[in-house]
């Protein structure tokens, strides 16, 4: 019996994800659909004037899209560890990590893309000047994949426990205030029309790092959290 | 690795030679604090000259530095423990970083407060979305995610394993959040903030400041021992020695 | 008297001065008496806990007995 090799062992991880997902692909509206109704909120709660929309739009569209990501992030592990298959992946000669990883990607792939498509509707409904667009979808690239790597770690961390969303919440929202500040200050410099690359270039930075450390870490938490 | 590990170290962890040892030291620590927090209050509150810019305002620093002061260092102690309760699995030293994260959560909670106070009267503003204040409301909320975390297992140990692992990622944060706030004002021009230069300050501002720096320390170090010999108690539950304990002696 | 009460003002201050010291010393009370409570809530579980172990251990050894001797928690 011939052992599969890690590239094909990568590619059927991702393509399993991708199949499970898509028969469930009603539930990948919903987190376009949240973020859709929280935008529309705003003009409602703070009133249709442009300017003051103008300035809060960028940081709008980053907030509610990481917390659509919040709400998706807890169905990373769920079904898997209810029907044992995280265990069995576990256990599996392929290393962890890059396994792990590539079940993130898929995740990022099912919730994140589709957020970032409808990205430039949201900016649209809150007056966003539309030069500054391209700024904001570059900056969402680089952040919403740094918010699916770092949630996989803190999900792994809580599999298995009777915990509530508000944990993982309280848990995740204060490691990615850095990735929200850059984010948003590049929104915020191509809106002024300051240079803006600088705050990009730490976020990708910031993303390379975590491409290669968050799977190491989300394996070791998942060791940690089914080890009893 | 037990080679360079002396004998009296190893021996400590030992839960229920730990439970006696810091028995022993508690009266001792907790004393300590209250004479050295009198010391330093009557020196801050009626010796130490009002500040000529601040007026008594600046009186809240003897509270608010050393509480600030504390939080970062209970934070770093609570991320060596948690390192070594995840790299060799010692349960004192799981004990040691779980409840060291109510005490610095308590600390973070005066520092913010205390600083608020402060910040109203010479600021003109309750508070200040600056680099230092960020990062230590971020510091906070990472202290009650390890005790979220550590509650939300119901095997304690394996909790411990897990909140440790999140104080662990949590360490590298601080900074970069304090960073990333700082070059973030720089780029909106947001307002400096105008610290109270230490080196400045004078001789009979300092002691007192000094005093209650220790004072918290040895604080920290009572709060601890006390919380870490009930857990002990707690996680040793069906041992002999624990039994011994609960049906000798009532206090202690 | 009037010292002790320009000590109490604080130079004007008072309204934020006291309220901050009032806050360290409430939080750290707290954070003294919890874990005493914690403590003292323990030991009356657990000698309660080693009293029906031992309730359990001499109906066990007064001979025949329905209930098998318990397993000890292990907790």
């Amino acid at each position: 019996m011939s052992r599969a090799s890690l590239s094909s062992a990568c590619a059927a991880m991702l393509r399993r994800d991708l199949t499970l997902a898509w028969r469930r692909r009603g539930d990948i509206a919903m987190p376009v659909l949240y973020a859709l109704i929280v935008t529309m909120l705003f003009p409602f709660a703070l009133g249709p004037e442009d300017t003051l929309l103008q300035r809060i739009a960028g940081g709008v569209v980053l907030v509610t899209v990481l917390l659509a990501m919040l709400l998706a992030l807890d169905a990373m592990f769920a079904s898997d560890i209810e029907d044992g298959s995280l265990e069995q992946l576990v256990l599996a000669p392929q290393p962890l990590a890059l396994m792990l990883g590539m079940k993130i990607l898929a995740h990022w792939l099912t919730i994140a893309l589709p957020l970032i498509v409808i990205s430039p509707l949201m900016a649209a409904l809150l007056h966003l000047p539309g030069a500054v667009i391209p700024v904001l979808l570059l900056a969402l690239l680089l952040a919403t994949p740094l918010l699916s790597l770092l949630g996989a770690v803190l999900v792994a961390l809580t599999v298995g426990t009777r915990r509530s969303g508000m944990l993982l919440a309280l848990m995740l929202l204060p490691l990615c205030v850095p990735a929200v500040i850059f984010a948003a200050g590049a929104v915020a410099a191509a809106q002024q029309g300051l240079p803006w690359l600088a705050p990009i270039s730490w976020l990708a930075a910031a993303l390379v790092l975590a491409v290669v450390l968050a799977p190491l870490a989300c394996a070791a938490a998942l060791r940690i959290a089914l080890d009893s | 690795m037990a080679n360079w590990i002396p004998l009296w170290l190893h021996r400590l962890s030992s839960p229920p030679t730990f439970y006696r040892f810091a028995g022993t030291l508690q009266p001792w620590v907790t004393t300590l604090a209250l004479l050295l927090g009198a010391i330093a209050l009557y020196g801050g509150l009626v010796l130490a000259p009002a500040d000529y810019q601040q007026g008594d305002a600046y009186r809240i620093i003897f509270i608010h530095v050393p509480s600030a002061w504390m939080s970062m260092f209970i934070y770093a102690v609570m991320g060596v423990a948690s390192f070594i309760a995840l790299v060799w699995r010692i349960k004192l030293a799981e004990v040691v970083a779980m409840e060291s994260a109510p005490i610095g959560a308590a600390f973070t909670f005066i520092t913010l407060v205390t600083g608020s106070l402060w910040g109203k009267p010479m600021w003109g503003t309750w508070w200040t979305w600056d680099a230092r204040l960020t990062s230590e409301l971020v510091l906070l909320f990472l202290f009650l995610g390890v005790i979220g975390l550590y509650r939300a297992f119901e095997d304690r140990r394996q909790g411990a394993r897990a909140a440790a692992f999140l104080a662990i990622i949590g360490i590298i944060n601080v900074p970069i959040v304090h960073f990333s706030v700082n070059w973030w004002n720089t780029l909106h021009q947001g307002s400096t903030v105008n610290v109270f230069g230490h080196s400045k300050m004078s001789w009979d501002m300092l002691w007192p400041l000094l005093t209650m720096t220790l004072a918290t320390k040895f604080y920290y170090a009572a709060s601890l021992f006390r919380r870490a010999r009930t857990d002990l108690l707690a996680l040793e539950g069906g041992k002999d020695w624990v039994r011994q304990i609960a049906q000798g002696e009532d206090a202690r | 008297m009037n010292a002790v009460q320009s000590f109490l003002a604080m130079g004007g201050y008072a309204a934020y001065v006291w309220p901050a010291y009032a806050v360290f010393f409430i939080v750290l009370i707290a954070d003294t008496i919890a874990p005493r409570l914690r403590r003292q809530r323990l030991l009356r579980e657990l000698r309660a806990r080693f009293a029906r172990q031992s309730a359990r251990q001499t109906r066990a050894g007064n001979g025949s007995s329905p209930n098998p001797p318990a397993a000890i928690d292990g907790q």
